[in-house]
């Protein structure tokens, strides 16, 4: 032992660098750890936005495709559907979209970017069904209403803007997920208006 | 031979000195009652938990296309894995039945109360964690309950603002709940949060030898050196490391009188367990729920997605709070009340039994309260069901509030110096 004087700045300042840098060290072996947890690339790979060409879709035809899972029903509108959209809307739970069944861009009274194109998850809002597209008979289910979908499960009935008619188990309008247009052809679904 | 042996290891690793300390010669007040059972139940059924996860997981297959497939595996066609399966489960309703009564004797007699504080902070840890561990737990057999009741409260974190979205998604490791969650939850089942578990036990029943087992009087068994004389002391041999400082009364040790008294909590407690494994496993719908009998189902949402019972009062508070964030919020602050009750209560009379009519009434309508947000948990939403439960949700919150102001001035009995 030297009987040299105890430097106590030097010491002090000695332990608060160690401890600096191997903080700085836990901080930085923690990463992988961290991120190991994201979606992998298979993943992400499997869940990567669907792009759809729409130039083949007829006025009144809807197509099906398949987003991380789920049914999505992309549906074209013709001009006199649209214009029977403002026609029942005492009949429904939500018509304004005020519940956050849709992204911000699709809360108009189309639920959609463009009028034409419904684009919705097949998903009843009930128990997950698959709602059937009655094109033409579905004032079967709505005097009065010639088009919209019949969930074969349990009764429940949405318009051609995917939003819920009154009286039925299903307590929400169908979902609108995040989706845009990349040109007048192709519809990308996952991909949010604005965000591409 | 025996002894030479001890002595051989004594030497070496001081087993004997730590026996005396925590077992053969520590001072347990004696005039425990019923409810200081569940504490060693709880760690009957923790062993259970441990053995019974392991023998599990030898047949068990953590994947999405196999785990629900291997749960009926075990259940079929490996011999006694009906029997191992239902004890876990069954073993995880047991842990919180003996646990919620474990931490009910701890605010009838006080035990929180200083100088208890740190030693009430590892037991909530320890609810925590077995919150956790039972969650991750209810996925595994990939049922459709599993998948729905996960999914509802993974969303939970979602109504956090800005990173939301992008934390459920690092939960998830996936867009949906798939394989890579039920992979990493089996992980933290049976690895993570049972090391943590055990380490917080230890450390909660250190502190505890550290300040000593309270009882149902609150007072003091610890009495200051010198101030009683030898023949008002307990008669036992205690270990120094307590009679060095202080004078111990109205104690026995805590084995053989303890040990065996616990003997008998366990024989109950197995009849019990026994009959709901053998003739009623499912416990009602309660222990294992109908919807979990068929496999994960991303399109096939329950017609009521309902926790286990265990979550069922914390669960009501999330749902009758009306917004989402808020409801999480006073789910969380729920819990987080009970680990801030050491400093909501400043009284410093401990038992039940010397304080004032109101804490009687309080704790009362605590329990009450706590009793219907857990049934109200399991049943399906009504607006009837939503009215009862924000009225029980502000008895719960009302609790650790009136205790607050009531506690500072209570009106409360002489505590007695010694046991009658």
């Amino acid at each position: 032992m030297s009987n040299a004087p105890v430097n106590n700045g030097r010491r002090r300042f000695l332990t608060v660098a160690t401890s600096v840098v191997g903080g700085a060290g836990v901080v930085g072996a923690a990463v992988p750890f961290i991120a190991s947890w994201n979606p992998s690339a298979k993943a992400k790979a499997a869940g990567a936005p669907v792009e759809v060409n729409i130039s083949k879709i007829a006025t009144g035809q809807l197509v099906r495709t398949n987003y991380r899972g789920k049914p999505i029903y992309i549906v074209r509108r013709s001009q006199d559907v649209i214009d029977a959209l403002g026609g029942h809307e005492d009949q429904l739970n939500d018509p304004q979209s005020n519940e956050a069944q849709q992204p911000a861009y699709a809360q108009n009274q189309y639920r959609s970017i463009k009028p034409e194109y419904l684009v919705a998850e097949g998903v009843c809002t009930h128990l997950g069904c698959a709602p059937t597209y009655r094109k033409g008979d579905f004032a079967e289910q709505v005097e009065g209403v010639d088009y919209g979908f019949f969930c074969p499960c349990h009764g429940s009935k949405f318009d051609m803007a995917g939003r819920v008619f009154s009286g039925v188990p299903a307590p929400l309008n169908l979902v609108v997920p995040e989706h845009s247009f990349l040109d007048d052809n192709t519809l990308i679904i996952g991909v949010g208006k604005g965000d591409a | 031979m025996f002894e030479n042996f001890m002595a051989w290891i004594d030497k070496r690793l001081p087993v004997t000195e730590a026996w005396n300390k925590h077992v053969g010669q520590y001072p347990a007040p004696k005039n425990f009652n019923f409810w200081y059972f569940f504490g060693s139940l709880a760690m009957l059924v923790l062993v259970n938990q441990i053995v019974t996860g392991i023998w599990l997981t030898m047949n068990y297959e953590p994947s999405g296309d196999g785990a629900f497939a291997s749960v009926e595996y075990i259940m079929r066609d490996v011999d006694y894995g009906w029997l191992l399966r239902y004890m876990h489960s069954t073993g995880a309703s047991a842990f919180f039945i003996v646990v919620y009564l474990h931490m009910f004797r701890g605010l009838m007699y006080g035990s929180y109360q200083k100088p208890r504080e740190l030693l009430w902070i590892f037991g909530m840890l320890i609810f925590l964690v077995l919150m956790a561990e039972a969650f991750m737990g209810y996925l595994l057999p990939w049922g459709n309950m599993s998948y729905w009741g996960a999914q509802v409260i993974i969303s939970l974190f979602g109504a956090i603002p800005v990173i939301g979205d992008d934390l459920t998604t690092w939960i998830r490791g996936d867009y949906v709940i798939s394989g890579a969650t039920l992979n990493r939850f089996f992980a933290l089942h049976v690895i993570a949060l049972p090391l943590v578990l055990v380490v917080l036990v230890f450390l909660h029943i250190l502190a505890l030898h550290e300040v000593g087992s309270n009882n149902p009087e609150g007072t003091d068994i610890k009495k200051p050196k010198g101030s009683i004389p030898e023949s008002e002391q307990s008669p036992f041999k205690y270990h120094e490391s307590y009679t060095k400082k202080y004078d111990i009364v109205d104690a026995v040790p805590f084995h053989p009188y303890y040990s065996v008294k616990d003997i008998m909590g366990v024989v109950g407690f197995l009849l019990l367990f026994c009959w709901v494994m053998f003739f009623a496993p499912e416990g009602g719908g309660y222990f294992l729920e109908a919807p979990n009998f068929e496999p994960a189902n991303a399109l096939k949402t329950p017609e009521h997605i309902v926790p286990v019972w265990y979550f069922g009062p914390f669960y009501t508070i999330l749902r009758v709070i009306p917004d989402k964030l808020l409801g999480m919020l006073g789910m969380f602050a729920a819990i987080g009340m009970l680990f801030a009750l050491p400093w909501f209560d400043r009284g410093t009379v401990r038992s039940i039994r010397y304080r004032s009519k109101w804490h009687l009434l309080n704790l009362t309508q605590f329990a009450i309260c706590f009793v219907i947000l857990g049934i109200l948990g399991t049943m399906p939403a009504s607006d009837l069901a939503n009215l009862i439960g924000r009225i029980a949700t502000l008895g719960y919150f009302g609790f650790f509030i009136a205790l607050w102001f009531y506690s500072k001035n209570e009106d409360t009995k002489p505590v007695p110096e010694r046991m009658s």
